[in-house]
């Protein structure tokens, strides 16, 4: 078991050796999406708590809209079902398949910010206006954050999973399973934040 | 699946500095990295001490005479930020953990090198960022808590550079966590079981698991402030229909598992450094393990302890004292097991073995005003007094600095091949132990008498034990000196250690001194019994 890096010297004697060990950075992942969680908890507890002790002023709007959310809440469980679908075929060496779903999925990515951005605007209350505006836009806000991140990532591992030259293949498939666990986690970010939002 | 090293691309040693520039460099190497953090440490801890010497020249007479009042405020903020957050914080945990826990394991460094790197080389411009702070506009002023509405009135440009620091340093430490965490479950060498790693590395775990289940929160809290500050959000604006307890509530979640990230390191620290000098097992391995990680879980529950003037209603009040009278017994649980292992033990009177039992004496009068301050009637009594003051620096210098300095005198052979000198570190453990209780033990009283915190002047009739202090705080200072010559002489013309010089068992000194790149010559040795000692020779690994 070793770290050898491959930018880092290496002793004569272990030179010859051409040593292996186990692939721990879906470990490594899985612990940063722990702790970006806990963001995500602290942001859901000063929320609750507002809604618990800090009343808001007399005419404040806190109502809001289900339509458009609930159209984004399905967007975003339909884009996991679509990036799994990705991750099946390039298991299945169907390289052109897997960029097609992957595509897929961020526009499915991008829809769900177009119709974050056209919440935004029609809106009767900006950031600053009170409590609860101001605590709705940090929540979605961040969240939205991690959307366009993970879209990101995922055109950029559709552009890597091309046919010639990808350097995706069903052999290297870490690139793919990381960014569909971040993805995976994002959406149940926003079933939470849904629920605690919209519904309660 | 598995990844395998291809020999001919790890062999560039062209791109690699040598000597003393690969510590200016993105080197990979573990043992550099963490070279690379004590020094960095050492040199903010030189600047949170003047700064220290400030505050205490400033109280030393009752009037605000040596430097105008919001100055005071931005010393003593850059003063407890830059030590707690730039000197303990990486020291204990990145400085230490990074050099030793890839030797434990039995790896040849840590589970990954590059992300480690990264964690070390945003930590020299937050820091700068933060010390430049003071020559812009001002630095911060609201202390190291940053309390709102304080943190929201006080000039905004100092405050934003602190929050912009404090979130790049919270980065470099969770990235550091992750790596830690994955360097001790997955990397160990076959055969190594959990319950043989030395305890340094259930300390690292357990301060891990803290460091990345709370440092978030507070990295959360901090956008938060910042919005209020910049956008004219209300947050934490009373003002503006916020609420400033939620702020305490998420700082706080933060800010007292830090404690333990800053003292549990340290207890792992010195449960290897007594057995070594004792030339006895440690005692009670297992119930370190389960104290270590008792003080994890409730050291997650504890944290409105902080707050009991803020409002807060009795529930929570009788909750939180009892969770934190609670975490006095994992704790005396390692006292007393740090007192066993000497009982009755071979001690070497060395620089290294005092600094360890400077820090229990020290440690064992915080941790009883700590038990004392849980509890709500006298909580509320000498709230934001000095003895919180006293009180924590007990626990942070008096128990973690302490443990530093005798890491360093028993990790420096191993580091540099060379020995340090005993007479200058005797000497230099004198002065800091007289030093540090005639600077501290005095805030007792002037809490217990209440003379606030935070505040540049006070009631006449506290001059003198102010003065007391202040000259605890020379001493203090002057004890660097002895310790910075001993380590800049013995650096170059210390006598020669050889590989072991302490005959210790424990992995790291089973290769040569300094180690070499990739720790070990072969095969790292699989060592199951790290604290063997006193058995017959036979016997041992």
């Amino acid at each position: 078991m070793t770290t050898l890096d491959s930018s880092k010297e290496i002793q004569k004697n272990n030179s010859e050796v051409n040593e292996t060990h186990e692939d721990f950075r879906m470990f490594g992942l899985i612990t940063f999406l722990i702790a970006d969680g806990m963001t995500f908890a602290g942001f859901f507890a000063a929320y609750l708590t507002y809604k618990a002790v800090n009343p808001l002023p007399d005419g404040a709007i806190y109502e809001l809209e289900l339509p458009i959310p609930t159209l984004n809440t399905i967007l975003l469980l339909v884009s996991s079902a679509t990036f799994h679908k990705a991750g099946k075929a390039l298991l299945k060496d169907k390289n052109s398949d897997s960029q097609k779903w992957l595509f897929f999925t961020a526009l499915l990515g991008i829809i769900f910010l177009i119709c974050q951005l056209f919440e935004y605007f029609h809106l009767p209350f900006g950031l600053t206006d009170n409590l609860f505006a101001s605590t709705f836009y940090a929540l979605t806000g961040f969240h939205g954050l991690h959307v366009t991140l993970g879209t990101l990532m995922i055109l950029i591992i559709a552009w890597q999973s091309r046919i010639n030259g990808g350097r995706l293949t069903s052999q290297n498939m870490f690139p793919l399973e990381a960014v569909e666990l971040y993805w995976h986690f994002v959406d149940g970010i926003w079933v939470i934040l849904f629920i605690i939002l919209y519904l309660l | 699946m598995t990844i395998s090293i291809d020999p001919q691309k790890t062999n560039n040693e062209s791109l690699q500095p040598k000597g003393w520039l690969r510590y200016f460099s993105f080197s990979l190497d573990h043992k550099v990295i963490g070279i690379q953090y004590l020094v960095c440490g050492f040199l903010f801890y030189l600047i949170g001490g003047t700064l220290a010497s400030a505050i205490r020249i400033e109280l030393a007479s009752p009037m605000s005479d040596f430097m105008p009042r919001d100055v005071y405020n931005q010393v003593l903020t850059l003063h407890g930020t830059i030590m707690i957050f730039l000197w303990i914080v990486p020291v204990v945990n990145g400085a230490f953990g990074n050099y030793l826990i890839p030797f434990y394991v039995g790896a040849r460094d840590m589970a990954f090198p590059r992300l480690n790197a990264v964690a070390f080389w945003l930590i020299p411009p937050s820091g700068l960022m933060l010390v430049a702070s003071y020559f812009v506009d001002g630095a911060a002023q609201a202390g190291w808590t940053a309390y709102p509405p304080l943190s929201i009135t006080t000039p905004q440009s100092g405050q934003i550079i602190w929050i912009l620091s404090v979130l790049l340093l919270g980065g470099s430490s969770i990235f550091g966590g992750i790596n830690f965490i994955a360097t001790i479950i997955k990397l160990r060498r076959p055969g190594l079981k959990l319950m043989q790693l030395p305890m340094y590395c259930w300390a690292m775990l357990g301060t891990s698991l803290l460091v990345v289940l709370s440092t978030p929160v507070l990295a959360g809290t901090l956008i938060l402030l910042s919005f209020d500050i910049i956008a004219n959000t209300g947050f934490f604006n009373p003002v503006l229909g916020g609420n400033v307890v939620v702020y305490q509530h998420l700082f706080w979640f933060y800010s007292h598992p830090a404690v333990y990230i800053m003292v549990l390191p340290a207890f792992g620290l010195v449960s290897e450094i007594l057995p070594v000098h004792a030339r006895k097992p440690l005692f009670g391995y297992t119930t370190m393990v389960f104290s270590i990680m008792g003080i994890v879980v409730l050291g997650l529950v504890v944290w409105a302890h902080h707050m009991f003037t803020s409002g807060t209603p009795p529930w929570m009040r009788l909750f939180f004292t009892i969770a934190t009278a609670f975490i006095a017994v994992p704790t005396g649980i390692k006292f007393f097991n740090w007192v066993a292992t000497l009982w009755g033990g071979k001690i070497s009177i060395n620089s290294a073995m005092l600094f360890s039992c400077g820090f229990i004496i020290n440690f064992v009068f915080g941790g009883i005003t700590g038990v004392a301050l849980a509890q709500v009637p006298f909580d509320i009594h000498v709230h934001d007094t000095y003895f919180v003051v006293a009180h924590f620096h007990y626990i942070v210098y008096g128990g973690t600095v302490f443990i530093i300095f005798s890491s360093i005198y028993h990790w420096f052979p191993k580091v540099t091949g060379k020995m340090l000198n005993e007479k200058l570190g005797i000497l230099h453990f004198i002065i800091t132990f007289i030093g540090f209780n005639l600077c501290f033990a005095p805030q007792h009283w002037l809490g217990l008498n209440g003379m606030p915190r935070r505040v540049a002047e006070y009631d006449p009739q506290f001059q003198f034990v102010n003065q007391i202090s202040s000259l605890g705080a020379l001493l203090m200072a002057i004890s660097t000196i002895p310790f910075l010559i001993n380590v800049l002489l013995s650096v170059r013309n210390g006598k020669d250690a050889g590989d072991n010089p302490w005959n210790a068992l424990t992995p790291e000194w089973l290769t040569s001194s300094p180690p070499p790149v990739e720790n070990w010559e072969g095969e790292a040795p699989l060592v199951e019994e790290p604290y063997g000692y006193g058995k017959e020779i036979s016997e041992q690994k």
